[in-house]
């Protein structure tokens, strides 16, 4: 019964292309796949904007929308219908090709990356043997997007969005493709398919999932981090930056064009969350034996949503960041950690089983993370600020 | 340690985040058309008249002397004087305004005309929903618009509109006092010339009134 829900969807898509001649099959079920994912990651889209204001409402004591439906759930449709129906604005002496093509790029970017995402037990679109490194090729035409958006706005503001968000994402695009690294060099695969596979055994009813190891928690959390700043998600919204730089890189956009940056976003925000949920938290996998009767499909959906949420959760808690301290943040505490569990989980292959490779492993990723905290609070580039002149 | 200041932050936001479920008293917002905070005393958004008694038109205060006009900024008062006269809350004959008008859309709710008024007329008030879909006779408020009763007064700012009528009732008196005087000096003198067929005071009375020489250049 169980194995019935959890491949619900893949039997449904066999029985609907079983309709067609046998030479269109395959290419009418991968059409099939596209608009499902076109269709409901713009959907979880609307549900996470809503989440979000109703969320940082309640962060900040107060109710978030709540007029338009029932406990205002219909606002995203307000929101959609009020970005259709607005003015498309292009300025006078923007390159109108560039301006154009830079929304439409960035959406393109992120929807490529879902083709290898394991979005359940046999549900994937395409199974690429370097699916991981796919997915950092598509993450990386975002940056070209944006620049886009940026340079062909002729607006100042828009330029130095565009200069922060390239800086900030170049920065901690390494860190970010680092701290997958140690997944890839423990599981001797960069198919996200088998990693996930791999993620999926249990030992005393616990899955093996690489969060529930040293190198896996230092690189998940390094991973966060680097995937908020790649987001562009608070604290490290700097390329938005509204107090300062009305709206960053897409200050010149208006209706439409204005919402697929808006959606690009968000759905990246899907796509790298879909990406560490699979890497490190067992992407499809239940975390313990026994819940193995729920679909995998749940679970994947379950961990991103629940990924968003800490996002969420994250942007109401923290302000946003210096550019300097971004910049060092990155090279001097996250960039030298993630070089560090490299070496740890290369360590931990090699010193085979035992109590003894959690000991060492542990004690050095512990270490040196103190060690860092320490220092940088010594030479005052963490912690509290104090000023020299200004009381 | 690093981090444990993010780590608070994360529990503070999250104990905000499950206390707004929990305690009514953590949401301050009031959901304003259906619910409104209630107004505070010292509320001043546009300025309004007062008039005395039922009649609007025969209550008013104004005396139509125009200070407020001339000493209003964004000069958003216009006022037109009558050519007849009406009787002032003390009773004495005084002009009014045949037009009053004061444009919304100009007004800054300084307060200035208010402070200016010698008589007491205008005030400010607490009406806050100004907004029309005629933006030309809508936000031009005539005076059957501003007149307001000093009852309504009351009701915004209890402690001044009191203070305010002790001030008027005050002058009244004193001014009721000096006609009563004045009578009262005039009956005296009237006796006095009736029973004493004296000159001195008979030839200045009529020596005040006379008509000045020509040629004063006044």
């Amino acid at each position: 019964m169980y194995a019935k829900a959890d491949q619900i969807f893949v039997h449904l898509l066999s029985w609907l292309v079983s309709f067609l001649p046998a030479g269109w099959q395959h290419v009418a079920g991968v059409l099939i796949c596209v608009v499902v994912i076109i269709a409901v990651y713009p959907t979880l889209f609307a549900l996470a904007v809503l989440l979000e204001r109703k969320g940082l409402g309640r962060m900040q004591n107060r109710y978030g929308p709540n007029r338009v439906g029932p406990f205002g759930i219909l606002q995203p449709v307000a929101d959609g219908i009020k970005s259709l129906t607005k003015e498309d604005i292009v300025p006078e002496r923007a390159d109108k090709v560039v301006h154009f093509l830079a929304p439409v790029m960035l959406v393109v970017a992120v929807f490529m990356g879902f083709a290898v995402l394991p979005m359940g037990r046999n549900m994937v679109l395409v199974d690429l043997d370097a699916s991981l490194l796919f997915f950092f090729a598509m993450g990386a035409t975002t940056e070209l997007s944006v620049f886009m958006a940026g340079w062909s706005s002729r607006n100042k503001y828009s330029l130095l969005g565009a200069m922060r968000a390239v800086a900030q994402m170049i920065s901690y695009e390494v860190p970010l493709l680092l701290s997958s690294i140690v997944v890839v060099m423990m599981s001797g695969t960069l198919s996200l398919t088998k990693i996930a596979a791999i993620q999926n055994q249990y030992t005393w009813g616990i899955a093996h999932w690489n969060v529930l190891t040293p190198w896996g928690l230092a690189g998940f959390l390094i991973f966060v981090i680097a995937s908020m700043a790649e987001t562009n998600r608070s604290p490290f919204d700097l390329p938005e930056g509204e107090s300062e730089l009305v709206a960053g890189y897409f200050t010149e956009y208006s209706g439409f064009k204005f919402a697929l940056f808006f959606l690009g976003e968000y759905v990246g925000m899907f796509g790298i969350s879909g990406l560490g949920v699979t890497l490190f938290l067992g992407g499809w996998s239940a975390p313990f034996a026994f819940l193995d009767w729920i679909p995998s499909w749940i679970w994947f959906f379950g961990k991103v949503m629940v990924w968003i949420c800490f996002f969420i959760w994250v942007r109401g808690t923290l302000p946003r960041i210096r550019q300097d301290q971004l910049m060092n943040f990155a090279w001097k505490f996250v960039l030298p950690l993630t070089l560090l569990n490299m070496v740890d989980v290369a360590l931990w292959r090699f010193m085979g089983e035992g109590v003894l490779r959690w000991v060492v492993c542990s004690a050095i990723l512990l270490v040196a993370y103190v060690g860092a905290g320490l220092t940088g609070m010594r030479q005052k580039k963490f912690g509290p600020r104090s000023y020299r002149y200004a009381e | 340690m690093l981090g444990e200041g993010i780590l608070r932050g994360l529990a503070e936001t999250a104990r905000n985040f499950a206390g707004s479920y929990v305690s009514k008293e953590r949401l301050t917002t009031v959901q304003y058309p259906e619910e409104r905070a209630a107004a505070i005393e010292a509320t001043r958004v546009f300025p309004f008249l007062v008039y005395d008694g039922l009649e609007w038109e025969a209550g008013l205060r104004c005396v139509a002397c125009q200070i407020c006009e001339k000493e209003c900024p964004p000069k958003c008062i216009y006022i037109e004087k009558s050519k007849d006269k009406k009787p002032d809350y003390v009773g004495k004959m005084q002009i009014y305004p045949a037009r009053f008008d004061i444009d919304v859309s100009v007004c800054m709710s300084c307060q200035i005309c208010v402070e200016v008024c010698p008589f007491e007329a205008i005030k400010m008030d607490t009406e806050f929903e100004l907004s029309t879909d005629d933006r030309f006779g809508g936000l031009l408020h005539d005076r059957k618009a501003l007149a307001k009763s000093n009852e309504y007064y009351h009701k915004i700012h209890p402690t001044e509109a009191t203070e305010v009528d002790a001030r008027l009732a005050e002058e009244k008196a004193k001014a009721e006092a000096k006609a009563k005087a004045a009578a009262d000096a005039a009956a005296a003198k009237a006796a006095a010339a009736a029973s004493a067929p004296a000159k001195p005071a008979d030839k200045d009375a009529p020596a005040e009134t006379a008509p000045k020489p020509a040629g004063g250049g006044e």
